[in-house]
This record gives structure tokens, sequence and C-alpha cells, in this order.
């Protein structure tokens, strides 16, 4: 085969293939040109544009999203233009080579870029020197920011605090109102449409949920009528009317405020995992247990519990980094004041309105260290599966 | 017999009964709202909004004339029969028969009022609410000490249709391209296949913070900051390793002898995947979706640090969020603000729950 092909090729005439090979190479450049500048118009029009907005985000959708498919063919069709070895070796990159160029530049290169400016003071590493100067300049604190961090005395010790509550009041209640309207969605007939009721927050975004939350614990002073309903409640009973979440005399504990919003939001995922899981449940193994004379309570700690385990530690390891990285509802919230800083408003705080950025990246490396024991149990599970 | 039966029934009513509250107090918060957002703003300030609801409630019967009576609010004035003070009849004094005796406004100008308390509603429904927070027009403001400023009205429709320009892309460029490379890993053999899904299994529980202060230097440095791009692809970025993880597990469990016999009939990879993968995944692809667009829609942070500068491009959460901070107390315009902001997510979560619960239980933690 390989020899009547190459003798084909030497018949055409030299100037025919030279002809071909300028013309592929023509078009293979071509391409592509036309098709990034037509993209970077739109990128232009996007940017500068003062038309009406339904227009812009009609072109801003078909550009953004017609853009990428287009790429994607320009690079296949040049790769298929190729000889056949040569387009199965480069092919699947190609393929797969965006989401790992999207994935290191976004994720994976910048935890070790934030490790670096974290070791400089707060404008970051200065411009325009070498490794060696940089090391010996001023701005280089060395682990500096970190000793700072974990400084007794210092403004993170408080965000620490609170994020522990947040995952461990935040973690297991979720788990739990999850896991017990699981159970009673089982054995009711009205499972439907109460699932639906509980997993409906889960639509509702951070900000959304703390106006919710806000009009909850909204406070009037003592006499006025009271609005929000915690404190008509209280009034209605002769207690006094409070600004929850900023009630500072009882402080860490206002921060429960805060996190009976995510508990709220959370319970319906929780919800959703476990209900699954119980159905999974072989019917023959309850009905043994009830047989066996156990009442429910046993059947739900000796059977259920251990069987639904997976489940439970994967929903739990969910929550624990959620809770670990929660931001917006303290931030819409109270902003961190009250004494409700958690690491996530701190790491803005520090980052963003004070320009600090070493001490945020920093901040933002210990928050990377929390979740390594996560990502090292999803690694080993995933060596465990041998399909791969 | 006659006992299980009981026990049987009193289990059964537990049950409903303990779901029934847990599911009263997790609908109420969102009812709240929603009640809300169609009062009168001034409704709104002075009852609560459980006051739609059947309550007995001092309604005027009969005005007084003040100065008709002849009432001096500077003594003792006996008004019906009943006498008391300015600073009593105020707070109003309840007579014998049922009734309450109020004075209502200041001493010169104000009025007598015999109340009766009835049961009423309170249902002064508006949609006012909802047009003055989609519209664009100025809004005045007092401050404390005197001096005006005028704010821009809630234009919810831009920030609406800015969130709406973020989030379908930011739901299809991500899915779109980790269904090409979860396509690769599943069907395609070539160098690093393993090390490059590890890493991205090790991406998953990354959180997002650890990126962002490098990243907003990049896009200061391509002057890419403020724009849809930069969000669109801030976004990719932070889904994306969610997205391959979910696809290729859907991918890679597609039956085999499918795609062979589309190779033996000459099809190229690209064709297999368009024509073949991309229809069958569509479950997948829907569930991841939701997922998507839900995260997106509701984000705050990713929005405020990369879209922060830009005021023209905000979004309904930033939107929203910048509401409470100026007017947290104009709860007439933040509850409908709220409604309109939760409208979409809602419309999507009811109408696909079937997809989103599936992804929810092929999915893993998102970073």
């Amino acid at each position: 085969m390989e020899l009547l092909s190459g003798t084909r090729e030497q018949k055409q005439s030299l100037g025919a293939r030279i002809l071909s090979f300028i013309s592929r190479v023509l078009l293979a450049i071509s391409i592509p040109l036309i098709a990034f500048y037509i993209l970077y118009l739109g990128f232009i029009f996007l940017r500068d544009s003062q038309a009406p907005r339904g227009i812009i985000a009609l072109v801003a959708i078909v550009w953004g999203v017609g853009g990428v498919a287009i790429l994607y063919w320009i690079f296949n069709d040049l790769v298929e233009r190729l000889s056949d070895s040569w387009t199965t070796r480069l092919l699947p990159f190609v393929f797969v080579g965006p989401a790992m160029a999207i994935l290191a530049w976004y994720l994976a290169i910048p935890a070790l870029r934030t490790f670096w400016i974290s070791l400089f003071d707060r404008d970051g590493p200065p411009d325009g020197l070498n490794i060696l100067q940089l090391i010996t300049s001023d701005s280089f604190v060395g682990l500096g920011n970190y000793v700072e961090v974990f400084n007794p005395g210092g403004l993170m010790l408080q965000a620490f605090r609170n994020n522990l509550m947040w995952i461990v009041f935040g973690s297991t209640f979720s788990v739990a109102f999850g896991l017990i309207i699981a159970v009673l969605a089982d054995r009711s007939r009205m499972e439907k449409v109460a699932k639906s009721l509980i997993f409906l927050p889960m639509a509702i975004s951070f900000v959304g949920a703390s106006i919710i939350w806000n009009f909850i614990y909204e406070y009037r002073p003592a006499g006025q009528p009271q609005v929000g309903l915690l404190n008509a409640f209280v009034t209605g009973l002769g207690g006094a009317p409070q600004a929850w979440p900023q009630w500072v005399d009882i402080a860490p504990w206002n921060n429960l405020f805060l996190i009976v919003i995510v508990i709220w939001l959370q319970a319906g995922f929780s919800m959703v995992l476990f209900s699954a899981a119980l159905k999974g449940i072989p019917g023959e193994l309850l009905e043994a247990g009830r047989i066996d004379g156990a009442n429910e309570f046993q059947i739900f700690f000796r059977i259920m519990i251990p069987y639904i385990q997976g489940t439970l530690i994967s929903v739990w390891t969910t929550i624990v980094i959620f809770t670990l990285k929660i931001f917006d509802v303290v931030w819409v919230m109270t902003g961190g004041q009250f004494g409700t800083h958690v690491i996530a408003t701190q790491f803005y705080r520090q980052s963003f309105t004070n320009q600090n950025s070493g001490f945020g990246s920093a901040i933002a490396i210990v928050l990377l260290i929390a979740v390594i024991p996560v990502m090292y149990y999803n690694l080993k599970q995933f060596r465990e599966q041998e399909a791969f | 017999m006659e006992s299980g039966k009981k026990q049987k029934l009193l289990g059964s009513l537990f049950v409903n009964g303990t779901l029934l509250l847990l599911v009263f107090l997790w609908t109420i918060p969102t009812l709240g709202i929603f009640v809300s957002s169609f009062r009168n703003r001034d409704d709104i300030a002075t009852s609560g909004w459980w006051s739609i609801l059947p309550h007995r409630e001092w309604q005027p019967v009969r005005e007084i004339d003040i100065s008709q009576a002849g009432l001096d609010p500077n003594g003792v004035m006996e008004i019906e029969g009943i006498s008391g003070t300015f600073e009593e009849f105020r707070a109003g004094v309840e007579t014998p028969n049922g009734k309450r005796i109020t004075w209502i406004g200041n001493k010169r100008l104000g009025k007598v009022e015999v109340q009766e308390e009835v049961w009423t509603v309170n249902w002064n429904f508006t949609l006012d609410n909802y047009t003055q927070v989609l519209g664009g027009q100025d809004f005045e403001f007092t401050k404390s000490d005197g001096t005006v400023y005028v704010v821009p009205g809630d234009n919810m429709t831009g920030a609406f249709l800015n969130s709406l320009s973020v989030a379908v892309p930011s739901t299809v460029i991500p899915i779109l391209i980790a269904a090409f490379a979860a396509y690769a890993f599943a069907w395609m053999n070539f160098p690093g296949r393993r090390e490059l899904f590890i890493m991205v299994v090790a991406l998953l529980v990354v959180p997002l913070q650890i990126a962002l202060v490098p990243i907003l230097r990049d896009y200061k440095a391509l002057e890419l900051n403020g724009t849809f791009l930069a969000i669109w692809l801030a976004h990719t970025g932070f889904g994306l390793a969610l997205a391959t993880y979910l696809l290729y597990n859907y991918i890679s469990s597609l039956p085999r002898d499918i795609l062979e016999s589309a190779f033996i009939d000459g099809a190229s990879h690209f064709t297999v995947f368009t024509r073949l993968i991309l229809p069958l995944s569509v479950p997948a692809l829907a569930s991841f979706a939701i997922f998507q667009f839900l995260w997106v829609w509701n984000d705050y942070l990713v929005a405020l640090i990369f879209l922060g500068g830009n005021p023209e491009f905000e979004l309904v959460t930033q939107r929203m969020a910048a509401i409470v901070g100026a007017r947290g107390q104009d709860w007439h315009l933040l509850t409908a603000g709220a409604f309109v902001s939760m409208i979409l997510p809602l419309a999507v979560f009811f109408g696909l729950q079937r997809y989103f619960v599936r992804g929810l239980l092929a999915g893993s933690v998102k970073g």
C-alpha cells in the first residue's frame, strides 16, 4: 500500500504539488485568521457598543457560544488535513487541549501563583526583577503573611472561629434535617410536594436568600409594629425585639442566625441524595428487621444509617467544603461586621478592599490547604476504580 | 389487631404531622417575600405580611371634631363618657362597651376616633413595586442631613438582560469544551491521558478564591476586566472540572459497539462526536446545564470581582446586593426585586427538576 501511494505521489508534477501545498497552507492560515477577526469584531462590539441591551445580550450569546463551536470546528479541520498518523497523534489534543488549558490557567497555575504572591507584602512581587532579586527584595516577606494569619491576636482568629461554627452547625443541621425529611417523606403520601417545597430554596441565590432572611430578622424599636416575622413572634411572646444577626451581645452566637440561612438552603440538597440512597435499601432487609422485632428507631439507626453510610459521608464533605467557602450570605447580611467575618470574607476584604494581596493570598492558600484532605480522599477513590 | 391498626394510624399521623410542620417552616420565608412584593409600600412598612390573613384590628367607626366637642388637650378631657389626659387618649382608651377612643395626630391638629375591633384582612395588593423595580427612572433620595442624592432607579430589566447574557454562554461554553474533553478521555488514546484526568479530579474541590487575585492581574494586563468575555471564561474555568468529570462518567458508559460500527463506516472522531455522542448525552448535558446555569445566575463573588468595575454590566445579584446596601429598609423594592431575580431559576428548577436531581445524584463537589 505504501509503495503504491508513493509512486502515485511521484507521478504528480512538481508544480501541482507545490500549488496544492501552498493552497492548503493558505487555507489553513486564512480560515482561522478570518474566524479570529470576526470573533474580535464581536468582542469590540460587545465592549464598546451603545446598542440596546437586548441586542447586546443576543449578540453576546450568539458570539460566545458560536465562537467556541467555530474554533473547535476549525482546529479539527486543520488537523484532519494532516496525514493520518499525525491526525491520530494530534486530534486528541484538539479535543482535550482547550479544557486542559483553561483548567490550568484558571485553577492549577493560579494555586502556585497565589502561593508565590503570598510570600510578598501588600503589593505582591515587584515587576522587572529576576528571581534572586525578588527573594532578596524588601517586599519579600517569606512566611510572614502566614504568621500573621495564624497570629492568635490577629483578625483571622475570629474568622477561623466563625468558620468552624459554620462547618459544625451548618453541616450537622443540613445533614440532620435532610435525613429526617427524606425518611419522613419516604413514608408519606405527600412525598412529591413536600420534597419539591423543601428543595425549592436550592434555586434561590444567596443574595436572594439574604433578602428573604433579612426580612424575617427585620427590626423595629420596641413599641412599633414589628414587620419582621421573628421579632413579631418574640414580642408577641413578651420578649424584646432584636436585630438578630447584628446582636453583638451574644457574639459569637449571632452567627447562628446566618448559619440558619445555609441550613435552609442546603437541607434540600442532602434530602434529595438521602432520599435516593434510602430507596436503594432492599425491602427484604427492612422486612427482616421488622420481623425480628426491631422498632422504627432501631431500623433507622441499625439498618438505614449503616446502609447509606457512603452517601452520608459524601453529602457531609460536600456541605463542609461549601460552608468552608461561605461568602455571599455573610457579605450581604452583615459585611463581616458584628463579629461575623469568615475566612472567605476576610479574603475578599484583604485582597480587594484593603488591596493587601500578599495577606489575602495567604488566606486563600489556607483555604486550599483546608480542602486537601478531601482532595486526597477523592483521588484515592479514583485510583481504586480500576476502570480508567 | 385493633391496637396494631391504631398504632399504624398514630405512626402515620406523626410522620405526616412532622413533615407538614417542616414543609411549613421551609416555605414561610419565601412566602413572606412573595406576599410582601404585592403589598403597598406603606402597608409593608406598618404591618407584617401575615396581616393578609384574617385578624382582629381596630378600625374607626366615628370621628369627633376637637373644636366642636370643646376639648382641651392640656387638661383632663371627657370623651364619650371616659375621662383621661391627652397622653392616655393618644395610646388609646378602651370603653366598657368594647370600643376604643384614640387621639390621632398632635394636640392642635389632631382628631379623635372612636374605634371598634373587627375581623379584617389586609388585601390592598398592587403591582407598583414591580413596575418601580423593573423601570429605570432616577430616584431622589434625601439623607438625614438634608442633602438630596439622585440614585439611578432599580434598572432590574437591564440587570436581568445582563445576567442572561452572562449565564447562557457561561453555561453552554463549559459544557461544549467539557464534552469534547470527556469524549477524548473516554474514547481516544493519547499520552498523559491518565495524568490529565487525575488533574481534573484533583481540581474538583479547589476553592475558586485561590484563582481570583492572579486572574484579575491577567485580566488587567489583557484589558479584559469588566467584559462579558472575562466572566464567561472565569465561569468556564471554575465549572470545567466538574463538567468534565460528570460528562466523562456518562460518555464512557455509552455502549462501545455503537461507536465501533460508526468508525468502521469511516466516520471521523468529529462526526462521531457531533452526530452520535452529543445527541446520546442529552440527559447528562441537561443535568449539568441546569446545575451550571443556577450556579452562574446566582453567583455573586465572581461577578463582583470580574464585572465589579463596570456598573453598566451589573448583574441581578449585584443589583440586589446594592439595593440591600443603599436602601435596606425599602422592603417594597427588595421583595419585588428578590422575586424578579428568582423567577428564572425557579422556572428552570421546576421545569427541569428531574434532570437537576439526576445531575445532583451523579455529581460531586464543586470548587
